[in-house]
């Protein structure tokens, strides 16, 4: 099937210029561009640490299809990633493309990186303890959490729900410090 | 949607996903009357993270309404545009607030409706409102914990606590026969496999409640016949002031934007 870029097409002349380019380089360089797209509320990981790049393929009309996925369905954040994808997508050379929201199957903090859980450390977050195989396990409550700064195990959870719909919020009882862990969902 | 029982119109469909879309709206509405209000700030957090939840739900069940219903009605126009009469949810999501304790029964009495519904839509023949509740019962699981957790606390706590969550279960439990009344419309859904029967989710939810006023040390009222009529549109007077609060901005300045 041939590339059809319209006069409306605001990446028109962008496609033109990258239409001898392989498919295989454009979604690669794709994958290069959304490695470098911050979360909006966690900026030490990437999307693609979040696993919320789902997909990067060629469509039969030309386009390159992204498909992102919410981690919360009320998140307000997933139109700002929405727009931060567009727009790095458009500095770089990767031609048309369109962003498709992907539902099924449902996001989970299974799919966040080896990377992006040590980098959720790092930051001072706690990484999502359990496996979504145990979710049935979440209505009988978590085993204590590890504080991320002293690594004592005497905390205890201070409220269910954090700064951000996928955070809850933790103290560490040796070192008085407030930490946030990213839930299992 | 090839494959679907053809008694099964686009009206019809339409109809059963507002009711679910409008639960999700009005008791997130109801929620984000909390915000700067709570008794802590926890718990400002943890209502508003709820009602996001839930709006996040209705916006994706609205949106699906709307290309059902095919006359170019989107998420917005479905929310800020239709009048009481057209809104379909049970009527135990509008009911006020009330004190804190009120407000933590009637959110469990709906969250663990909620769980129970989407667990098993989750497998109904439309995919579309299949990805919608599983991906929002991994939400909803949080929501009952944190409800639930609370309900123990209140009913186990003190003899003030426990007497104002126990008259807000006797105030409350009556409305919650009409989540569980089939009519034509739900008896259809169940019967084409889009979605559950909901004798199977009233008895998985009984027993998930029973165990909750147990551990609550609350107790159970009795069951009265239900005159609530919220699924076919007849509210109580609380919807309306609720709308007119939320409908307000879009009715005064139609298809503003920000």
């Amino acid at each position: 099937m041939s590339t059809v870029t319209s006069a409306s097409d605001e990446r028109s002349a962008a496609a033109c210029a990258t239409a001898t380019h392989e498919p295989a380089a454009r979604v690669a360089a794709a994958w290069r561009l959304l490695g470098d797209v911050e979360d909006p509320e966690i900026p030490a990981l990437s999307i693609v640490d979040l696993g919320l790049v789902r997909f990067i393929k060629p469509s039969p009309d030309g386009d390159l299809e992204v498909g992102l996925s919410p981690t919360y369905v009320g998140c307000p954040a997933t139109e700002v990633i929405r727009r931060s994808v567009q727009d790095a997508l458009r500095q770089g050379d990767v031609g048309n493309f369109k962003v498709t929201s992907v539902l099924s199957p449902a996001w989970s903090s299974d799919w966040i990186t080896a990377d992006g859980r040590r980098k959720l450390l790092e930051y001072g977050i706690v990484p999502p303890d359990q496996s979504v195989s145990n979710m049935r396990d979440v209505l009988r409550g978590t085993r204590p959490l590890a504080c991320p700064r002293c690594r004592s195990l005497d905390t205890e959870m201070v409220s269910e729900f954090g700064s951000t719909p996928c955070k809850a919020l933790h103290r560490c009882r040796a070192c008085l410090e407030p930490f946030e862990y990213f839930k299992c969902i | 949607m090839s494959g679907l029982d053809p008694k099964v119109d686009s009206d019809a469909l339409f109809r059963y996903v507002l009711r679910l879309g409008d639960l999700s709206l009005v008791l997130g509405q109801r929620l984000g009357e909390w915000v700067g209000h709570s008794p802590a700030l926890e718990e400002d957090l943890g209502l508003a993270n709820i009602a996001l939840d839930l709006i996040g739900q209705a916006r994706l069940l609205l949106t699906l309404a709307g290309e059902i219903e095919g006359r170019g009605r989107d998420e917005d126009k479905l929310a800020y545009m239709r009048e009481q009469g057209a809104y379909f949810n049970a009527i135990l999501a509008e009911q006020p607030n009330g004190d804190f304790g009120q407000t933590i029964v009637r959110q469990v009495l709906i969250d663990a409706f909620q769980l129970e519904l989407y667990e098993r839509l989750a497998a109904s023949r439309d995919e579309r409102l299949a990805a919608i509740a599983a991906k929002s019962v991994k939400e909803v699981r949080y929501h009952l914990r944190y409800s639930s957790d609370w309900l123990v606390r209140l009913g186990d706590g003190t003899q003030e606590s426990h007497a104002r969550v126990q008259s807000a279960l006797e105030l409350l439990w009556p409305y919650t026969v009409e989540l569980f009344a089939a009519d034509d419309l739900d008896r259809l859904m169940a019967e084409s496999g889009i979605a559950p029967d909901l004798s199977v989710v009233q008895a998985a939810w009984s027993a998930r409640i029973d165990a909750l006023l147990n551990e609550a040390t609350l107790q159970r009222p009795a069951d009265r016949p239900h005159a609530w009529h919220g699924k076919r549109g007849q509210h109580s007077e609380h919807l309306g002031y609720l709308l007119a609060e939320m409908q307000y901005l879009q009715r005064s300045y139609p298809d503003a934007r920000w």
